[in-house]
């Protein structure tokens, strides 16, 4: 790939295109980032590391305009900017291919790629002509041979990749970020793609690319830049800095101390998963649970622990597998299946799928327990509130009143609503998917306590995080999963920060 | 905006009794009981059919079916009671009310088992079902002098000063009041409306609770159909032709959510009751039927206006985001 460069990249080696100083975002209860300095380079690759939560796509959306920066200066070309909109930031030459690429399925790749600022004729109408001749030299310069127009339905991920990517080349930005741009690409692929990276910046783009594959950020990127908890504690040059450095820089903290284990007698099993299989999520899962257990599963996005959990409660089937609780086989086909059986799921997105905001606080509490507040089938608003009531002095939730909707709580609050409901059920086994995902610190050490609380009353629990730190400190036993198949279960005796990532990312 | 909210009712209430003072003022005698309760039971039917439709819109649908489900049930019971004119009344009653509730299960498995967006579901059955009308009668009509009697009577019967047409919408309200603030399936319409994907997640069965909302809204229209022949005293096939929209108005000037989840019995009644007192109005202060039908519309406008503006505040706590990067613009 021939490309003449815009600017001679050696010359404007360390000379900055961007620069952010003392970038915070604070959101209500939450501080996402916290005086974040990143600079990006013209021709080199800047990788940005951290956990999921360490306040990665918060820096995202502020680069692209989406959220503007609580506090803190963005500087391009050392003159201060504000991206107010995401068109601001497009005028800027920033631009950004998302890890699920924004696209449109029913528009073709030329309109794809033009959508918004799409050539026109001399009557103001789109110019199809040289619309789909400019989108197939873009599509040329990335070495495909796309048909500019056929519709974007038709074309494979890989490909609806290199559209993205083109889309990003078509405004001429100077600035590109890539959100985890491999997460759903084969080997060749990500060759394929990295190829173009190296184009990119020998044409002297500064890129900023998020990853947490540690395997690919040194095959591509010059730069690093840690994050960890919305802060920014590490960065330098990959060449002169070890793979343990940036995982000591991920995991960071003292973990015990943070995250005390309260020692639970541990009793007999009570649910053993045997060979859970899935056509695309997940292979083999095998593991057992005992009475008073806390299981963390832990494994990057997409390593399809959300998927065995959600099969486990029956909102998905596996396609084959068994299922034994407390000695006996169990079929699991609905939720409904799964509350009657006794096992419980807490979602990761408490407002999609955990709680009818409109509805009040009680009714929510009572949904999945109706059948035991009811009466003759008709509804006893006293026993439901009466149950809310319970579970809401139990979680101290606070509230004006349990009849106000649940849409009018923080979401600390509404957290704990999702909780409360899921424990008013009596279940056996309790399945927290991120249960501290967008709460601050201090929130984390209160869940973690609870959910210590919850296995010394002797229920077992699966807990699904993607923090480090929370996964050590509160669990009795680790599943790690990679790409859908199991890559260990790790004792508590057995367990690092270094065993478990280096078994999630696959580098031994 | 949040105490006004919480007392939408009371606001419409208001709304209503000012708007019948100021009619009052133009059309001497419209504020006496007696005209008023002429109005309740000129909206009687209005009101039953209201409630069928707010249970559906509750489950994040809308039965754009039932005035076409009335015509055909208001159809094949005139009929039958003009051809049999032995068949007892309760059994016509109890029929009607069965035709209406398969029609409307009709609607409720297509939307459940085939996952049919519902507006495109009854959008088709509403042609069908009118279709069926017109197949079941070949375009004739039934007039009064083929009618029993006591097919025509009842609900004209007055019980304690109230004709009984009117005593069965109260009987209905109350039921429904019942029905959606007392029994799981109520709670289920506005689980399935208000997150339909944490109602999944708590073991409830939204598909089911779909079809049944739309069994019982086709229930109501069939009861409606046999109210409507026997009040109006005639049966052909464009019977209540476009009716379906006052149903959706009333629903949403009472502050039932298009979106599902939100919204009580008492303010689809209030909302139909708003429809009548102008319907009945109107032509009274001299308005010709001409701007009549253009200020209803108006009206109606206005309500979805109000109501959508009332639905973004109380949902501005929900875009944590925006309001997040309002707070720091």
């Amino acid at each position: 790939m021939e490309m003449a460069p815009i600017q001679d990249s050696r010359a404007a080696e360390r000379m900055t295109i961007l620069e952010m100083r003392g970038i915070s975002q604070i959101f209500p209860g939450v501080k996402a980032l916290d005086g974040v300095n990143i600079s990006l380079h013209p021709g080199e690759v800047t990788a940005l590391i951290g956990e999921n939560g360490a306040g990665k796509s918060t820096l995202v959306k502020i680069l692209t305009g989406i959220y503007l920066p609580s506090d803190g200066a963005i500087f391009i070309d050392g003159k201060p900017v504000s991206f107010s909109s995401a068109q601001d930031a497009v005028d800027a030459g920033v631009t950004a291919i998302h890890q699920e690429t924004v696209l449109f399925d029913e528009l073709s790749v030329a309109e794809n790629i033009f959508l918004g600022h799409a050539p026109r004729t001399r009557f103001g109408l789109i110019d199809w002509k040289t619309m789909n001749a400019r989108a197939g030299e873009l599509l040329h310069v990335l070495e495909s041979e796309i048909d500019p127009t056929i519709r974007l339905k038709d074309l494979s991920i890989a490909q609806r990749h290199l559209v993205a990517i083109a889309r990003a080349l078509s405004v001429e930005a100077r600035i590109v970020i890539m959100d985890e741009p491999t997460a759903a690409l084969s080997r060749k692929e990500i060759d394929d793609l990295f190829r173009i990276v190296e184009g990119l910046k020998r044409q002297g783009k500064a890129i900023l690319f998020i990853s947490h594959k540690f395997d690919e950020v040194y095959e591509i990127a010059e730069n690093f830049v840690v994050f960890r908890d919305g802060r920014a504690v590490g960065s330098g040059r990959l060449a002169e800095t070890p793979q343990d450095a940036i995982v000591r820089m991920m995991v960071g903290r003292d973990v015990s101390n943070i995250f005390p284990k309260v020692e639970v007698a541990i009793g007999e099993t009570v649910l053993s998963v045997e060979n859970y299989c899935h056509p695309t999520e997940y292979r083999d899962i095998s593991f057992e649970l005992k009475r008073g257990e806390i299981l963390g599963v832990y494994g990057l996005v997409g390593a399809g622990r959300s998927e065995i959990c959600q099969a486990l409660f029956g909102v998905t089937l596996p396609s084959s597998g068994r299922l034994v609780l407390e000695g006996e086989t169990v079929s699991i086909r609905s939720p409904r299946d799964a509350i009657a059986a006794g096992i419980v799921y807490v979602p990761e997105e408490r407002g999609r799928h955990g709680l009818a905001l409109p509805m009040p606080i009680f009714q929510n509490m009572s949904l999945p327990s109706l059948a035991r507040t009811s009466r003759s089938g008709f509804l006893k608003a006293a026993n439901e509130l009466a149950l809310a009531r319970k579970y809401a002095e139990r979680l101290d939730l606070r509230a004006a009143a349990l009849s106000v909707p649940v849409g009018t709580l923080s979401g600390g609050n509404q957290q704990k609503v999702v909780i409360g409901k899921w424990l008013a059920t009596l279940p056996k086994v309790i399945i927290l998917d991120e249960p501290t995902k967008g709460i601050d610190i201090g929130s984390k050490a209160a869940v973690h306590g609870f959910i210590s609380e919850l296995a010394a009353e002797g229920l077992s629990i699966i807990m699904v995080s993607s923090e480090l730190p929370e996964i050590l400190g509160v669990s009795d036993r680790v599943l790690v999963m990679r790409e859908g198949l199991s890559a260990g279960i790790f004792d508590r005796s057995r367990l690092s920060a270094e065993t478990l990532v280096r078994a999630a990312t696959g580098n031994a | 905006m949040k105490k006004l909210l919480k007392h939408r009712e009371l606001l419409l209430v208001g709304i209503i009794a000012i708007m019948v003072a100021g009619f009052a003022t133009r059309a001497p005698g419209f504020a006496t009981p007696g005209n008023l309760a002429n109005i309740f039971n000129d909206t009687s039917i209005l009101i039953i059919l209201a409630l069928g439709q707010m249970t559906v819109i509750l489950t994040k649908s809308i039965d754009l079916s039932v005035a076409a489900n009335l015509a055909f049930t208001g159809m094949a019971v005139a009929m039958m009671d003009a051809t049999y004119p032995g068949m007892p009344l309760a059994l016509l009653v109890i029929l009607a009310v069965g035709i209406g509730a398969v029609l409307g299960a009709i609607n409720g498995t297509l939307v459940w088992w085939l996952r049919i967006p519902p507006i495109v579901v009854t959008l088709g059955t509403l042609t069908i079902y009118r279709g069926m009308a017109f197949v079941l009668s070949g375009g004739a009509w039934v007039n009064s002098h083929q009618m029993t009697p006591g097919f025509l009577n009842f609900p004209r019967l007055p019980v304690l000063g109230m004709p009984l047409l009117s005593w069965m919408a109260i009987g209905i309200v109350l039921l429904m009041w019942v029905v959606l603030t007392r029994t799981q399936f109520g709670r289920a319409t506005y689980a399935s409306g208000g997150n339909p994907t944490a109602a999944v997640y708590a073991g409830i069965d939204t598909g089911r609770t779909k079809f049944l909302a739309f069994t019982l809204s086709g229930a109501l229209a069939g009861l409606a159909g046999y109210l409507w022949v026997s009040r109006y005293a005639v049966a052909y096939v464009d019977v209540a032709a476009g009716f379906e929209l006052d149903t959706v108005a009333a629903c949403v000037i009472g502050g039932i959510s298009i979106a599902g989840g939100i919204g009580s019995v008492a303010g689809a009644v209030l909302g139909a009751l708003f429809l009548g007192v102008i319907k009945n109005a109107l032509p009274v202060i001299g308005i010709s039927p001409f701007a009549q039908m253009a200020i209803s519309g108006i009206v109606i406008v206005l309500a979805v206006v109000f109501n959508a503006r009332a639905e973004r505040r109380a949902g501005r706590i929900i875009l944590r985001d925006r309001g997040a990067k309002e707070v720091s613009a």
